[in-house]
Parts: structure tokens; C-alpha cells; sequence
């Protein structure tokens, strides 16, 4: 006789009053494979929990974000964020589209030419680059995006001693309207520090300036603000161009785009709160129309943009471990992944999946890693239907930060794979071991006594 | 062992639609759960419902007993049965 499948009893108790004014609970669909591999056969190979990054989904964002900007304004050149997501394969995938590196310290600067970009279509920005960085940043005609004055006069001392001119553009950071305002990076544009640094270094001989940048915050949801952040870095290439007669290479928004995950804090879904990639462009290309520039001297508008391009080519999969009654009777599920491996979830309310069939009735729980500390919540609330121990959930829109993030406690970080355009599967990272991590240590001496 | 009552009033459809007069309160039981709750009503123990329960459905023993266990727990929360 065959048995009937089996689900675990439920019983859910109904509300009665008024609607809720969100709709229904959204329904979890089962994502029982990425890119036509099957969810559990990744498992089976690399392990649980996974992240799995999709390049089919990256070359699709980049190319879509890439089209969007190039409709609208002529001269583009796309940057990857290596801060984002700095995986060799993940680089790589980019590079192969046409991006340009956006590094924002020495271990980045030095990541980048190690994959063989050349220095100079490599973007140095933050606010530590030591002497070493500089001196090779110099020497390979990388593009500096100075922060401060102090770096400035660093790196106006390095090229005379070196007999040579660094190519350099400033950080602008100003007031577009939004709070908190980012003003720690950079030179400010409304106190004159910005235009105090432009004049400085246009009239030193050992410093080239190609460029001005800015970068006006992160998980931008208002297009207005790129649209001020824009002008008012028209108006200083204007400014510079009247009075020294000095035009611009380039002109760098930065990044900030917000992808499709939801924050937590905003009641509706990111899908139906944020403006349209189309809305953002409009924003940002609009104003360099302003700019008194010839049609053959109009800069090259760069963007370094993340998120956007990367956090929904990004999944990682975990393992249901056990099945909880907190002491008010919400459920709760333990996963195999905790807040360590998947940092954004500090922020995120992320879009979680079961992977397998599961039946229709649903139950709220929350959701913890498996890390013995409180705060390894990774959703305090969510609608999932009923699982057992074994099943698998898939978290969404994970591309971002967490692999560059993620730290090593209590356990080992688990392997990475990329699901290949045609369909095979790579490992680009695989797990640490314990001999990896103690590798690291050693023991004094006099310490090496004691019961064994 | 153990055996459980459940007040002779509450209505349970074999949809699993389960009503409390008493309350007015309304309740969704899903397939298994249906199944169960009429078992208790019926005034069977936790071992017979066990053995029919593994004998029907695809699931080992131990695994039913975490289930229940967590079933009943939440059927005494809304306080629909009682331990005897």
C-alpha cells in the first residue's frame, strides 16, 4: 500500500476584524532549483548551508543597468564595487562585461591587479590608502579619488619625490536633500572645501585632475537626490572649466542603488516602494546636460554601482535543524545559517523560500541561525509553511556584502559556488578547514604545557 | 500513555473548519490535523493514534511523536482539549 505523504499536523486560528490594509501574507513558492539546477543536488555535492551565485543573473543585471544609462546619455563606464562582492569569479564575470575596478583599500587595489586590471582603469577611492597604495596608485596611473586634505598633500609630496603626476579627481560629499547627510568622506560642497581642494590641486603641476565623484549614500530610495547630487557636481566642472579652462574626463555618481530587498522598518515590499532603475537614470543623466561643454569634451559618466547588479545574483541555502515553540507559542526554526554568514540580515527582512513541495498551510515563525548567541535572528517574522527537520530554505538577494562581510565563529564558512551560464556548477570558494584557521595561530611556548 | 478530552460542543467539519460555540472562535486544522483531532475526540490515546498515523502516512515514529507533541501543546494553548 502506498502511504500518503505526510506533513505535520497544523491548526491555525482565525482573525476576525478588519483587513489587513498590506493585503495577504505574501505565498512562499518553492525554489526548488537556481538557474535549472536542482537546490538539493547543490547540496548534496557542496554542502549546506551554500551561497550560490547566479553569473546568468549578473550578466543580466549589468547588461539591463548598462542599456538603461547608455539610452539616456551617450559616454557610460561601469565600475564593479569590489567592497560589494570581491569573490576572483564574481570580479571576473564583471570585467568580462566591461566594468572597471572600484577598489577602496590597498588589499582591493592589489586584489584588482592580481586579476590583471591595469592601474589605470582602476577607481582608488576611501578614505585609508597608505604610502605603499599611493606610490603604486602613482606609478600605475590608477585614478585617485582623493578624501581629505591631509591625503592630498600626501599625495602631492609622493609624485614630486617620484617626478611624477598622479592622476587624481576629489570626492565631493554634499547636502541633496536626504538625512542622515554622508558628509564624513570627501570635501564638502556647501562650506567651499570642495572648491578650496579643486583650486589646490589645479594649479600643481604634479597633480592631473580628471574628474570629480561622488557617492550620496546607499539603498537610495530617492531619485531627487541623485538628481541634486548631479547638479551640483555640473556646477563645479563648470566652475573649473571658467576658471581654470580645465575640462573634466570624467564625472563619477558612485553607486547607492537599492536592490529588491526589503528593509526592515518599511511595510511594503521593495518591488512596490522603490523607483524604477529608468526613474534613477533620468535623475543622474538630466543635469550633465547643463554642463558648458562642447559635445566632443562631454566626460564619461562613471557609476559604481553593487547592490543593484549583484544581490539578486545571490542565494544562499540552509538546512531546517530543528522546530521550536517559543513560550508564547510562536514558532520558531533553527537553520544551519546564522547572522555571521549572512550579515545583511541585520538590515534585510530577506525574502526567504522552502525548496521543496510543501503543503498550503502557513504559520508564522521566526527564524534563527544556529549561532548559541540571541541576536543570530535572521527574520523575526515570517510566513512559512510547515518543515521539518532536513528541509531546505532558500534565501534570496544575498549577493551583496555578505560574502565580503561574513566572519568566521564558531564554525567554518561554507563553500561558494557560481551556477554557470551553461548550467554547470563551480566552486569559486570553498569551505575553510580547521588546519586553515589554526594555521593562522601560534602558541607561546611556556604555553604548550597543561592537561591533554 | 496518555488520553485527552475535547468539549462535547466544538464542531469540526471534515474539512478541518473547527468552530468553539462557546467562544465563537474559528479554527483552520489541516489534513492530518483533522484527522487527529477527530481521533481525540473520539477519546482514542496517543498510542493508537501513533500507530495510525505511521501506518498511513510516510513518516517514522519518532518523528510523528516531536509533531504531536508540539500539535497538542498548541491544542491546550487554544485550549480546545485537556489532559486527563
Amino acid at each position: 500500500m502506498t502511504k500518503r505523504r505526510y506533513e505535520r499536523p497544523v491548526i491555525t486560528k482565525h482573525h476576525s476584524g478588519f483587513m489587513n490594509k498590506f493585503g495577504n501574507s505574501p505565498v512562499s513558492v518553492p525554489k526548488t532549483e537556481i538557474d535549472g539546477v536542482a537546490v538539493k543536488k547543490l547540496t548534496e555535492e557542496y554542502g549546506s548551508p551554500l551561497f550560490v551565485i547566479s553569473e546568468k543573473q549578473i550578466r543580466q543585471n549589468y547588461k539591463n543597468l548598462f542599456r538603461i544609462f547608455r539610452s539616456r546619455y551617450p559616454k557610460i563606464q561601469m565600475t564593479w564595487s569590489y567592497k560589494t562582492n570581491y569573490l576572483n569569479a564574481v570580479c571576473s564575470v564583471f570585467h568580462n562585461e566591461g566594468a572597471w575596478a572600484e577598489v577602496v583599500s590597498a588589499f582591493e587595489y592589489d586584489r584588482a591587479r592580481k586579476l590583471g586590471i591595469r592601474g589605470e582603469n582602476i577607481i582608488f577611492n576611501g578614505p585609508d590608502k597608505d604610502e605603499n597604495a599611493l606610490i603604486r596608485a602613482i606609478e600605475e596611473k590608477a585614478k585617485i579619488h582623493i578624501d581629505h586634505f591631509d591625503e592630498l598633500y600626501q599625495i602631492i609630496e609622493l609624485a614630486e619625490k617620484m617626478g611624477k603626476q598622479a592622476q587624481v579627481a576629489i570626492r565631493v560629499n554634499m547636502d541633496v536633500g536626504i538625512y542622515p547627510k554622508w558628509d564624513r568622506f570627501g570635501f564638502n560642497y556647501e562650506n567651499g572645501e570642495a572648491t578650496e581642494a579643486l583650486r589646490r590641486i589645479a594649479i600643481n603641476k604634479n597633480l592631473k585632475l580628471i574628474g570629480l565623484h561622488t557617492h550620496i549614500g546607499t539603498y537610495m530610495m530617492s531619485t531627487e537626490a541623485y538628481r541634486t547630487g548631479a547638479s551640483k557636481l555640473v556646477h563645479l566642472a563648470n566652475l573649473l572649466k571658467s576658471q581654470f579652462g580645465l575640462v573634466l574626463d570624467y564625472i563619477d555618481m558612485g553607486g547607492g542603488l537599492p536592490s529588491y530587498n526589503t528593509l526592515k522598518g518599511q511595510y511594503l515590499q521593495a518591488e512596490e516602494l522603490l523607483p524604477t532603475l529608468e526613474q534613477y537614470a533620468d535623475a543622474i543623466t538630466a543635469p550633465f546636460f547643463e554642463l558648458n561643454y562642447s559635445s566632443d569634451e562631454m566626460p564619461t559618466l562613471f557609476l559604481e554601482n553593487g547592490r543593484v547588479l549583484i544581490d539578486d545574483a545571490g542565494f544562499l541555502i540552509t538546512q531546517v535543524l530543528a522546530n521550536k515553540r517559543l513560550s508564547d507559542g510562536k514558532r520558531a526554526i533553527i537553520i544551519d545559517g546564522g547572522v555571521n554568514i549572512l550579515f545583511t540580515s541585520f538590515w534585510y527582512k530577506h525574502k526567504i523560500s522552502p525548496a521543496q513541495q510543501t503543503s498550503v498551510h502557513t504559520e508564522n515563525a521566526a527564524i534563527y541561525g544556529p549561532l548559541c548567541m540571541n541576536i543570530d535572528c535572521i527574520r523575526e517574522d515570517i510566513v512559512l509553511p510547515t518543515l521539518k527537520k532536513g528541509d531546505q530554505l532558500v534565501v534570496h538577494h544575498v549577493g551583496a556584502y555578505n560574502v565580503t562581510q561574513w566572519m568566521q565563529f564558531i564554525t567554518l564558512r561554507p563553500n561558494v559556488v557560481m551556477v554557470m551560464e551553461d548550467g554547470s556548477v563551480e566552486l569559486i570558494r570553498k569551505s575553510e578547514d580547521l588546519d586553515y584557521i589554526m594555521s593562522l595561530e601560534s602558541i607561546p611556548a611556556k604555553l604548550q604545557t597543561g592537561v591533554k | 500513555m496518555a488520553k485527552f478530552s475535547v468539549p462535547s460542543n466544538l464542531a469540526v467539519s471534515e474539512s478541518g473548519f473547527l468552530f468553539v460555540p462557546s467562544s465563537g472562535e474559528t479554527f483552520t486544522l489541516n489534513e492530518i490535523g483533522s484527522e487527529i483531532f477527530m481521533m481525540l475526540k473520539k477519546g482514542s490515546e496517543d498510542k493508537e493514534i501513533f500507530e495510525t498515523v505511521v501506518d498511513s502516512y510516510d513518516i517514522d515514529l519518532y518523528t510523528f511523536e516531536k509533531d504531536f507533541s508540539d500539535f497538542i501543546t498548541q491544542l491546550k494553548n487554544h485550549k480546545l482539549i485537556k489532559e486527563l
